[in-house]
């Protein structure tokens, strides 16, 4: 972490559920998020890549403010917008926003797209109707849809327009920092690659920055310059896009590429028992352990950190060095 | 069509009736299913694939009408048949169906053996056993199948409700359940888009498995052409609800002939250069073009598309590989 980033975390945790009950033992909570440590360069698009229940959506939820950390630190252009109640959170980090994931869900089904898009600016204090009416009607044709999708209602959009829209919305507020969390999760192939485009050239024109949140890593492959994998509330990898995909270090990230379909039909070399585990409760040990092929009883007892393999490519894995596999079998590309 | 075919659905023509007029959803499907084979339907959002399965399970909803085509399993024409006759020896008997998402799948009320077992009473062979005895046949073979899906502790799991399983462990449930009356077709809409892709890895690989030792043909529909490069022998290609282009999976992936095929191949981000999209939209089915609908989006289109009947074509390379194009039409050549 260098000290330009425009976002920093450190060691931030953050704990789900938990509750003390009456003459009863208290419910621990989850560990969500378990002590990780990233930094946001200005204008680049960070990956954040790991399967359901690893903790990816909360530690996008929680950078926004929507979730509070229990422990760590959070910097915004080196100025601490962490440990505040709720509401000043939010008001701190009005520079990140986010896009929900399921973009029809996000949508009043009985508003029409300018009534949600007006909304926002209303909200932030625009008082004149007639310059947030302006406002969104400059908006829309910037993220591809035309003047009369103003007057439309959610239902009679396409996955696509809704995406869309979602963007929009938050456009509107002139972010500098975009969560992404899985933005073209259910569209088809197709469509995807319009809204991907999108996507880039709103980051060129704009200045943006984007934490993308996926498990596709072809998508993740196309598009961010660096990537982070993160499993069981931690980040095990983290390196240039290029570096993950052509030169997987964590037997985790080895398996998840091998695991991704591809287009030749290859097997993959690589397979992984079991599933990934629900977020524990502090358990010592590296977490993949358990489903590691590589795993010695070390493994079991340590808590495994990040550090530099190479000048750029940080990995939480104790062994490795030892853990060569030739890069022919593991590439992801097809 | 040769007359060891397990599934043959040729020239299929559905339309529904609503309230906005006469939607026509399917306009000339071709396929055929010999035993033990994996054939992949691909095709994207509204191009008819839910439509197809609905038809041959003999689910079509209220208001759909077959107006031409047929559909012929194991030598019978399903279209002919009666409810009852469906319900006794079809669904759930002989066809097993899988569906896409495995947390709406099963009743959140009942423990997952009383589903189970559910199916066996009223789908599966009795063999003039009654009683305890055909419920300990029953619950056998459903312990074994279980077994067979490598779910943990498969005694156990009788007794144990959905909630109590994780995502992966659900879908090999209802992979179980879908077998369980031992079928000769499993028809699987979408089974791993709900999923992680090493839990969809686990999956496909099951499946691949499950096909060829028990001599069980499966149609597996989805849009996602790197499942089928990886779990399907043969593909066949809707846009629209037209079936394009068909023929075994390698052959129409490393040599797209149609020009939607093509263009959704190049979509794939392990394929693409950039994003590219397609542009344009999928077609209303309220009023399709008589011809080709992909013409309005196509490059290659030249003024008869618009009124070609639909007609897959075998190609030069073999029988199976057939696609229905102006451009491998030699009586359309000027």
């Amino acid at each position: 972490m260098s000290g330009d980033d425009l976002l920093a975390i450190r060691d931030l945790t953050v704990l789900l559920g938990g509750r003390h009950r009456w003459l009863r033992a208290p419910v621990a909570p989850l560990r969500a998020v378990d002590g990780v440590s990233l930094g946001l360069r200005n204008g680049e698009v960070l990956g954040l890549v790991g399967e359901s229940g690893c903790g990816k959506t909360t530690l996008g939820r929680t950078l926004l403010g929507l979730q509070r950390e229990a422990g760590g630190e959070i910097r915004l252009r080196g100025r601490r917008v962490s440990g505040l109640a709720p509401a000043s959170a939010r008001v701190a980090r009005r520079e990140i926003q986010y896009v929900h994931q399921d973009a029809g869900a996000a949508l009043d089904p009985w508003w029409s797209v300018g009534h949600t898009l007006e909304e926002a600016l209303r909200i932030q204090g625009l008082r004149s109707g007639t310059e947030r009416r302006a406002r969104v009607r400059m908006m829309l044709p910037a993220v591809g849809l035309d003047a009369s999708a103003y007057a439309r209602y959610p239902h009679e959009l396409s996955g696509g327009q809704l995406r869309r829209i979602s963007l929009a919305r938050i456009l509107l507020l002139e972010p500098r920092i975009v969560i992404l969390d899985e933005p073209t999760a259910g569209l088809d192939m197709s469509v995807q690659a319009t809204v991907l485009n999108l996507l880039l050239e709103l980051r060129r024109r704009l200045g943006l920055t984007y934490l993308f949140i996926s498990h596709d890593l072809s998508v993740v492959q196309r598009l961010c310059d660096r990537v982070a994998i993160m499993y069981a509330g931690r980040i095990i990898e983290l390196a240039d896009a290029r570096a993950i995909f052509e030169q997987p270090r964590h037997p985790y990230t080895r398996a998840l590429l091998a695991a991704a379909p591809r287009l030749d039909g290859i097997q993959p070399s690589v397979r992984l028992r079991g599933e990934p585990p629900r977020a524990t409760a502090g358990a010592a040990g590296c977490a993949f352990a358990p489903r590691c092929a590589h795993a010695d009883a070390a493994c079991r007892m340590q808590d495994q950190v990040l550090h530099a393999a190479t000048a750029d490519h940080e990995v939480a894995c104790r062994r490795w060095q030892e853990l060569v596999i030739p890069a022919a079998d593991i590439s992801c590309r097809a | 069509m040769s007359g060891a075919d397990l599934l043959s659905v040729s020239g299929l023509r559905i339309s529904i009736r609503s309230d906005e007029g006469v939607a026509r959803v399917l306009d000339h499907v071709d396929l055929t299913l010999a035993r033990g084979r994996v054939l992949g339907v691909v095709g994207e959002s509204g191009c008819g694939k839910s439509t197809l399965i609905r038809a041959i399970m003999g689910i079509l909803p209220a208001g759909a009408h077959v107006d031409a085509g047929g559909i012929r399993f194991e030598g019978r024409d399903l279209l002919r048949m009666t409810e009852t006759e469906l319900n006794r020896g079809i669904r759930g008997g002989r066809i097993g169906f899988i569906p896409q998402d495995p947390y709406l799948a099963l009743n959140p009320v009942f423990t997952v053996g009383t589903q189970l077992m559910e199916i066996m009473r009223r789908h599966a062979a009795r063999d003039g056993k009654r009683g305890s005895a055909l419920r300990a046949a029953f619950r056998a073979r459903l312990v074994a199948l279980l077994r067979r899906v490598h779910l943990p502790d498969p005694e156990g799991a009788f007794g144990r409700y959905p909630h109590q399983f994780s995502g992966g462990q659900r879908q090999r449930l209802l992979i179980a359940a879908a077998l369980a009356c031992a079928p000769g077709l499993l028809i699987a809409d979408e089974p791993t888009t709900a999923l992680d892709v090493t839990t969809q890895q686990q999956i496909l690989d099951l499946l691949r498995a499950l096909a060829g030792e028990l001599d069980v043909a499966i149609l597996f529909v989805t849009h996602d052409l790197g499942v089928v490069a990886r779990l399907c022998d043969d593909m066949s290609v809707i846009y629209a609800g037209q079936t394009v282009e068909s023929g075994p999976t390698r052959q129409v992936l490393d040599h797209p002939a149609h020009p939607y095929t093509r263009a959704l191949v190049a979509c794939h981000p392990a394929r693409a250069q950039g994003f590219a999209g397609i542009a344009g939209s999928v077609p209303s089915p309220l009023a399709p073009s008589p011809g080709c609908r992909f013409a309005p989006r196509c490059a290659e289109a030249a003024d008869g598309c618009a009124h070609r009947a639909p007609h897959l074509r075998p190609m030069p390379q073999g029988p199976e590989r057939r696609v229905d194009c102006r451009l491998y039409d030699p009586a359309a050549r000027p």
